[in-house]
């Protein structure tokens, strides 16, 4: 074993236990002590059965990143596509973000924040291989070529495969300083390759978090407080018990467990029990009184998060006002939330999809009385995950551990869909306030956005990351606010921080969803009082926003913007920048039955360089998809302090006939990747609102569309 | 009870109001076939019930007697099947992919009793099975991979 140090870590070899190869990566060793190879955590493995394992830390939702990732590492090994395996990564400190000190899959960051050490790595790798070789054949490395997972002499023809390299190489000094390959050398990196994890997928045997079967597995489900932050006063668990296959009945912080053979039993289980609730701190709240609340807030100054210029003297104009409300929205991923536990000599093992493996892991130890050591998390495939896996209070988590504590055997706590649709956690309601100042060129001389929303990093660690001690504001509050493209020279953003006892968590796109609406709105608004067409006033105010007017010219012309539509359709558009990356996109809308219908939507997405073309279209599909769902209908409500949605029925996300025709550009790029998961979402709901604009002159004030009559 | 899945014969010790759903996957360790509404509204636990497409979540055993349940974890023993699940991998259809059963379940069925489906049939047909990865357009060329090229 060997070890060398590079700037963020040390990248290490060792010997794996088949004899293969190990490369990963060790943090500094405190005293200096060199590592063991139990310290070795690997990013891949090559056994000496030729095998290539690539250990991702990273979480597979669906945003395809067991994909992408592997093609970055399997392109500098210069392997076949289909040559590398993946498994999930235990949680350890290796296996931090390089955004955050913490093991987790949001932000968009995955590509983003993996891709220079997944080349070093892979390169490194070969390299290692390379070296292996030379000694084994007895020729000079600069005569060997690697491909197809083979280690080649050019001259003679004679070559080994990885495999058969594996264990010299792991006896190897680890290279400093590893070139990766240029990018005209790469094979799959920009490719749009197919996705790793297809057949399982397919065939039933993909295993998600819900479909972990232990020996003895037992079931749950919690009945919990019919209002946020309601406490169990009582319960009778006679009737619950009577149930057959019911086993036990016990609180648990988040309400009364009911755990039995199989979860029918235990849904029936909780059906039959009798709990009496105390204290809720939600009690009696409303939607409308919010609503009414935060519109009322929104017109006074709030907290200044950002200004340039001076609004109040940018001079006299054509001044126009807009009002743009949005709801509380649930994540509702496919997959119920759930998790499992088994506590054992060894600790705790919890088998979960999860977004946050090390702060779930941690709440997890914290909980059982366990050395954060004793408790390994198991990340399984996420049926869809947008946030809601990704909950600093690790509440499924949290929960699943208290289920089980004590129980004697393994058990699977799971949501049901309405648990999920009441169950909180969503994406803040929010208000925004925007007036404008048009000078006689119809351009803005200023700009106000006021914002009425909660954090919600609230009473979290990342309040110290996100938040500006100077305002108190955290800065995922006015994200796509602040950072207003267009040229205007007077500008102030502002919030009213709201502290509803409702809680809530970043939901994909977290706040740009409710500031690109307004914005974009907004700025329609705008180019419709100045009497110009949206994308040329757009255009001009974008002056100095390359990518931004990359990817709004390359939408409007796959659209066809400015080209006849058929009669009874219009055309809308929005960029917005987010994650790094800008999309823009153009919906093409109609009335049916009143009711506004997207036919089409033309997408063009600047996310730098496209590691799977093929797999960004998807996201920005997806994610075109997601947030149409929130516009056309996505809203949770509150009466009386109790949630009014509980399903798909009167929580309905867009279905097949719904779903428009989606086209996605790639603008060409060479820069560092940037992010993809989540920046397709924002645009979709200003698009569509604009082009039902152009077609009924009826501008949407508020979120979903439901509420406007568009006729 | 006594059930029929995948050409095998169970007892189970389970009440004859137990949906089919939490059979399969409690008891049976069959978990293909997932759980996303309970309630008939999202198409995720989409089976066969000889040869028609139902809801497992509101389908009690009782229903069941001398019927014969198919699964996704043997629709691929089929013929046309085989063929739905090649289509699915050649259109690179799943993402998060816990929606897949169900619509490759309800494709099987729309297929064997329309060979070549339009866009209308596969919209009828499949707009009881949510994907909220939006995966929709990818699933329709699918069907028509499968049924041999568009209608």
């Amino acid at each position: 074993m060997s070890a060398v140090t590079t700037r963020r870590d040390f990248l290490i070899a060792a010997g794996a236990a088949t004899g293969g190869l190990v490369l990963g990566i060790t943090l500094p060793v405190r005293g200096g002590a060199a590592p063991s190879s139990t310290d070795v955590n690997a990013y891949v493995r090559i056994g000496s059965d030729g095998k290539v394992t690539f250990v991702v830390p990273k979480s597979e939702m669906g945003q395809g990143t067991y994909t992408g990732l592997a093609q970055i590492l399997a392109d500098e090994l210069d392997l076949d596509w289909g040559a590398i395996s993946v498994e999930s990564a235990p949680v350890n400190p290796v296996y931090n973000s390089s955004f955050a000190p913490m093991q987790f899959t949001g932000g968009s960051s995955s590509i983003p924040g993996s891709f220079e050490l997944l080349r070093k790595t892979g390169a490194t790798a070969r390299q290692l291989l390379v070296s292996a070789a030379a000694a084994e054949l007895g020729v000079p490395e600069a005569e060997l070529s690697t491909a197809h997972g083979v280690v080649t002499h050019r001259a003679s023809g004679r070559h080994v495969g990885y495999g058969a390299l594996a264990a010299r190489a792991a006896t190897l000094p680890v290279p400093a300083n590893v070139t990766p390959k240029a990018p005209a050398d790469w094979k799959l990196i920009g490719r749009p390759l197919p996705r790793v994890d297809t057949q399982g997928k397919t065939d039933g045997s993909a295993g998600f978090g819900i479909d972990v079967r232990l020996p003895g597995l037992h079931y749950a489900v919690i009945a919990r407080a019919p209002s946020f932050g309601g406490k169990v006063a009582s319960f009778d668990a006679a009737a619950a018990k009577a149930v057959p296959g019911v086993v036990a009945v016990k609180e648990v912080p988040s309400g009364v467990a009911v755990i039995a053979t199989n979860t029918w039993a235990a849904i029936r289980g909780r059906a039959a029990l009798k709990v009496e609730w105390q204290g809720a701190a939600a009690a009696g709240l409303s939607s409308k009184t919010i609503a009414a609340d935060y519109a009322e807030r929104a017109k006074q100054p709030g907290v200044v998060v950002h200004e340039r210029g001076n609004v109040e003297g940018a001079g006299a104009g054509h001044r126009l006002e807009g009002d743009f409300a949005t709801p509380f929205l649930a994540h509702a991923p496919m997959e119920p939330l759930n998790a499992a536990v088994a506590f054992s000599d060894a600790g705790l093992d919890v088998y979960v999809g999860t977004q946050f493996q090390t702060v779930d892991r941690n709440a997890a130890a914290e909980l059982a009385g366990l050395p954060p050591e004793k408790v390994r998390i198991h990340t399984r495939f996420l049926g869809g995950g947008f946030g809601r896996r990704a909950n600093p209070f690790s509440d499924f988590v949290r929960e699943a551990v208290a289920v089980g504590r004590g129980f004697g055997k393994p058990v699977l706590t799971v949501w049901t869909r309405e648990d999920d649709v009441k169950g909180g956690y969503y994406r803040p309601q929010a208000h925004n306030r925007l007036t404008a100042t048009l000078g006689a060129d119809g351009r803005p001389l200023a700009w106000t956005h006021t914002q009425v929303i909660q954090s919600i990093i609230r009473n979290t660690p990342f309040e110290a990351m996100m938040r500006d001690p100077k305002t108190g504001i955290d800065v995922i509050q006015h994200e796509g606010a602040s950072e207003l493209p267009y040229k205007v020279a007077n500008l102030r953003v502002a919030v009213h921080d709201s502290t509803l006892p409702v809680p809530v968590l970043w939901w994909r796109s977290v706040g740009h969803t409710n500031t690109a609406f307004a914005v974009e709105s907004f700025i329609d608004e705008c180019a419709h009082a100045a009497h110009q067409d949206p994308v040329a006033y757009r255009i001009a105010l974008l002056e100095g926003q390359p990518r931004h007017l990359a990817a709004l010219k390359l939408a409007a012309d796959k659209a066809g913007w400015g080209t006849p539509l058929p009669k009874g359709r219009a055309r809308g558009v929005a960029v917005h920048a987010s994650f790094g990356s800008v999309v823009a996109e153009v919906a093409e809308v109609s009335l049916v039955g009143g009711r506004p219908r997207v036919h089409r939507v033309v997408a063009a997405i600047d996310c730098g360089l496209a590691v799977n073309p093929g797999q960004v279209a998807y996201q920005v599909e997806s994610a075109v998809c997601y947030g149409l769902s929130a516009t056309l209908y996505g809203e949770i409500t509150l009466a009386d302090g109790r949630v009014e949605q509980s399903n798909f029925n009167d929580y309905p996300p867009v279905r097949m006939a719904e779903m428009p025709a989606v086209e996605v550009h790639i603008v060409p790029s060479t820069a560092a990747p940037t992010g993809v998961g989540e920046p397709g979402t924002p645009p979709i709901a200003p698009a569509v609102a604009n082009a039902l604009y152009a077609l009924t002159k009826v501008r949407a004030r508020r979120l979903p569309l439901a509420h406007t009559t568009f006729a | 009870m006594r059930i029929d899945v995948n050409g095998q014969t169970h007892e189970l010790d389970a009440p004859p109001e137990m949906p089919l759903l939490w059979a399969l996957r409690d008891l049976l360790s069959l978990t293909g076939t997932k759980f996303g509404c309970g309630a008939a509204l999202c198409g995720a636990c989409t089976v066969h019930v000889d040869g028609q497409p139902v809801r497992a979540c509101v389908t009690p055993l009782s229903a069941l007697a001398d019927k014969k349940v198919t699964t996704i974890e043997a629709i691929g023993a089929t013929a046309l099947g085989r063929k739905v699940q090649d289509a699915w991998v050649a259109e690179d259809v799943p993402q998060c992919g816990y929606c897949q059963s169900g619509q490759i379940m309800s494709a099987v069925a729309l297929l064997a009793a329309t060979p070549k489906p339009t866009d209308e049939d596969i919209n009828t047909a499949l707009n009881g099975n949510l994907c909220r990865c939006g995966t929709y357009n990818r699933i329709r060329k699918a069907i028509h991979r499968a049924a041999g090229g568009p209608a």
